[in-house]
């Protein structure tokens, strides 16, 4: 099977900090992959190395047959990527209906993109807000608006960056199962720290420590591991917390 | 197709009803001086415009839309004594001070220059155009057969003729129709641009930079044409200035930016229709502090941004309408 | 070889002009991210000070280096007050407003004191270099200069106040925990630097002749200069007007000063092209 995202020698310098050190990650066709690892592991900058909104210090970034290192993000999104960033990033001042519209667009002709439109806003389930401005929405709801506007254009790939991040359970719980959904047509990657949403959703997962991959293997392999268990509850956080106090 | 009928051709036919009646109505019942005024409001008007749609629409805070005014302007002034016809002068005054936007642009867009630098840069820009046209006195300074003539500027900038026919020179009150079908072009063309997939686009760059980027739209172009729309707008209100006076260094001064910025700001931001008004108010306004002489115009005109700023943050406008609607459901 | 040090004191002079007219603003955006358009007339406020405080039989120097600074201070924390206040983080509209109050200013001088060209001579005569004559004057003001921005170092470096400042500069939580209001803070913040900039209009109006407008001047100067710096108000300033006052005076000197305006100018844009949070967002980090 080849390869759809791969990432070789992947670094990330800010002055004298390695944020993320010498990455090699692996993404199939129609995988559903997620990233995980405690706070300061180096998650999101490799995800925005990913998506172009970083420039990597070295390493290089392949998406299919194009080196898509240090490119802008606007130019991978268009080769079929979907990207949902951390805090939800919505036009707070436009309809839901017309966010989604806008994604649609971009790849589609204007009767093609509002039946493609409709269809999103119903996967979603956000049918009954499409009218609303997506600034009156609450923070669970805007979650799911960007989701819609990224899956809008079909991209072959979904990059997912805390999709749950201040989401209730019920929610959690729908986009677990909406993620699920979503991969039946599309490879995902997501990067969370949310380990009962991991587990409900995973099959492969890529752990990170420090800038490097500390392991990646099947979902139960990875929980059940005791340097995982390590890094996550407790011995490594708390050191690192009593470092911050000394100093 | 409904909501398409409501919010841009329902507005762009209320426009040309008011655009027909103030043609017919004003030449006829205004004295001469006072036409040629109103002329010079309605190249102002213009002038809002531009900023209402580069700014409101597409978020670009332009401290100097005056440079394209001046430029637009200049580049009237000097094609019509170089060419002695005025048919080729005016769309090289839309398409001079567009290439400049373009090029302006070019660097501040894709050098991806912050909102706030990119205010200082355009006001700096400006204040550079302002200080070598004052300079340009001497003999030296002249394109063709036109001397660009200092801070004196060019006081014989030659009037509008019938296309084709440079003998046949337009009389005040045509002049005045041709502005206002001018206002009303820019402003339908702002109306079908914003209903258009670009204008949605565009909007949404404003609204978020970062999500539109990550959809794949390249922010940098869109903001660039727009741009670019604005600069040509401009452009056109200083062929139809210059057209009233002449043209002067004053029209790239600092205080020329300043009003339309006020103007806009006054008559609400992200709206077309209120920049528009807010400058036709207060242009009255000044004229009248100016009869004064007791109150400096500057003195008004900066208490007013200072007082909008603080009080209207939303504008005139939609401050208006926000009570009205208030009142309404009331 | 006369020539040449002719030439280098003028690049000098232009780069001590710079800086001094941009230590003000350069302070008020370092410190409060506060961009001041109004900043132009804060100079000419300054040397209006002076005019009318030497017109009124104060001595030339106590006018220039006191009362100068004091007033436009006195009307900084006015200013700061009333509109400044109200705006912090909102730097679009802050823009807005001190753009207002400097079209407003620029209309009540002329008002009261009418559009009409005055200043005063340059004191200190002038001193032979060879062939040429070089101003006494433009002397002074390099060696001011390079003594203020010494002081502002101290000040900053050395002062407790200087520490509060810095620490509230990285954050605002920073002077809170230290037990002072973030706004008392800004308050003298915005007064030191508002005493600043009336220093330096006072110090060059004997060069540069005193009308309500002449602070649309030096604005765009100095927000280049500012911008251009970065950051770092001190190392920001310095090393900006070293490169821009050296392109602008050879600019200058090898065609017109309007040219070599332009020159500056264009050197801005390039360098803010290349280096987007200006030279001490790249080099010189962290320094102050």
């Amino acid at each position: 099977m080849s390869a759809m995202l791969e990432t070789s020698g992947l670094t990330m310098r800010f002055g004298g900090v390695v944020a993320v050190d010498r990455v090699d990650v692996k993404i199939h066709e129609g995988e559903l992959r997620c990233l995980i690892g405690p706070n300061g592991a180096g998650k999101s900058t490799f995800f925005k190395c990913l998506t172009g909104q970083y420039k990597p210090t070295s390493g290089t970034v392949h998406l299919r047959e194009h080196d898509v290192t240090g490119w802008d993000s606007f130019a991978i999104a268009r080769l079929g990527v979907g990207i949902k960033t951390q805090v939800p990033s919505v036009f707070d001042g436009l309809t839901v209906r017309d966010s989604v519209l806008i994604a649609a667009r971009r790849r589609y002709g204007a009767i093609l993109a509002r039946k493609r439109t409709d269809e999103v806003l119903g996967r979603i389930g956000i049918e009954d807000i499409a009218g609303k401005p997506v600034g009156l929405l609450s923070h669970g709801s805007r979650q799911l608006v960007e989701l819609a506007t990224v899956v809008a254009s079909e991209p072959d790939l979904i990059i997912l960056d805390e999709p749950t991040a201040g989401m209730t359970a019920e929610e959690t719980a729908r986009t677990a199962a909406l993620i699920r959904q979503l991969n039946e047509r599309h490879a995902i990657v997501v990067v969370e720290h949310d380990m009962q949403f991991i587990r409900s959703i995973a099959k492969t997962v890529t752990v990170f420590h420090q800038g490097r991959v500390l392991i990646e293997d099947k979902v139960d392999v990875v929980l059940n591991d005791p340097v995982v268990r390590d890094v996550y509850l407790g011995k490594e956080p708390i050191r690192a917390a009593v470092g911050r106090v000394a100093a | 197709m409904n909501a398409a009928l409501k919010t841009t051709w329902g507005p762009i036919a209320l426009a040309a009803l008011a655009a027909l009646a103030v043609c017919w109505f004003l030449p006829a019942t205004l004295e001469l001086f006072a036409l040629i005024n109103a002329t010079v409001f309605v190249s102002m008007a213009i002038l809002a415009l531009s900023l209402a749609l580069v700014w409101g629409y597409g978020g670009i805070l332009c401290f100097g839309q005056a440079a394209f005014f001046g430029l637009g302007g200049y580049t009237y002034a000097v094609a019509a004594i170089n060419f002695g016809d005025t048919t080729g002068a005016v769309p090289l005054a839309i398409l001079v001070p567009a290439g400049f936007a373009l090029l302006l642009g070019y660097f501040l867009f894709y050098g991806r220059i912050s909102d706030v630098y990119l205010g200082v840069i355009t006001l700096t820009v400006t204040l550079i155009l302002f200080k070598f046209i004052n300079s340009t006195a001497s003999d030296i300074w002249t394109i063709g057969t036109a001397p660009l003539g200092g801070f004196n500027g060019i006081p014989m900038t030659p009037p509008l003729n019938f296309p084709g026919d440079m003998t046949a020179m337009l009389m005040p009150d045509q002049i005045f129709v041709l502005a206002v079908i001018g206002l009303f072009l820019c402003y339908a063309i702002a109306k079908l641009i914003l209903a258009s997939h670009f204008g949605r686009v565009v909007v949404a760059v404003k609204e978020n930079e970062l999500r539109a980027e990550l959809l794949g739209y390249d922010v940098r172009l869109y903001k660039l044409i727009i741009f670019t729309v604005g600069g040509a707008m401009a452009g056109l209100a200083g062929m139809f200035f210059a057209n009233c006076v002449f043209v002067s260094p004053t029209m790239f001064s600092l205080s020329y930016s300043g009003q339309i910025i006020i103007w806009v700001i006054v008559g609400g931001l992200g709206t077309l229709v209120g920049p528009v008004i807010g400058c036709i108010l207060l242009q009255m306004l000044t004229n009248w502090a100016g009869t004064l002489e007791v109150i400096d115009p500057n003195l008004v005109l900066g208490a007013i941004l200072v007082i909008a700023v603080l009080l209207l943050p939303k504008g005139l406008l939609p401050t208006i309408t926000g009570l009205i609607r208030r009142g309404d459901r009331s | 070889m006369d020539l040449a040090l002719i030439v280098l004191l003028q690049i000098v002079t232009s780069i001590a002009m710079l800086a001094l007219i941009s230590l003000g603003l350069a302070v008020i955006f370092g410190m409060m991210r506060v961009i001041n358009l109004a900043h132009g007339e804060f100079l000419m406020l300054g040397a209006y000070a002076a005019i009318l405080a030497t017109g009124h039989g104060v001595n030339l120097w106590v006018s220039m280096l006191l009362v100068a600074p004091v007033s436009v201070a006195i009307v900084g924390v006015v200013v700061e007050r009333l509109i400044i206040r109200r705006l912090y983080g909102r730097m679009i509209d802050t823009m807005l407003a001190t753009w207002g109050l400097s079209l407003a200013l620029i209309g009540l001088v002329t008002m009261i004191l009418g559009n009409t060209n005055t200043g005063f001579s340059a004191p200190l005569g002038s001193i032979a270099i060879g062939g040429f004559r070089m101003s006494g004057y433009e002397l002074f003001l390099i060696l001011f200069t390079a003594v203020l921005l010494a002081v502002v170092f101290v000040v900053f470096r050395f002062t407790r106040l200087g520490l509060i400042a810095r620490g509230t500069m990285q954050n605002p939580d920073m002077a809170a925990a230290l037990g002072i209001a973030p706004s008392t803070v800004y308050a003298v913040t915005f007064a030191v630097g508002a005493a600043l900039s009336g220093l330096a209009g006072a110090l060059i109006a004997p060069l540069a002749g005193v009308v309500p407008t002449m602070g649309t001047a030096y604005i765009a100067k100095a927000f280049i200069t500012v911008i251009t710096g970065g950051a770092a108000i001190l190392a920001g300033t310095i090393s900006a007007s070293g490169l821009l006052g050296a392109v602008n005076t050879l600019g200058s000197f090898l065609a017109t000063p309007v040219l070599g305006e332009v020159a500056l100018l264009a050197a801005a844009i390039v360098l803010l092209r290349l280096l987007p949070r200006g030279i001490t967002g790249r080099f010189l980090k962290g320094s102050l």
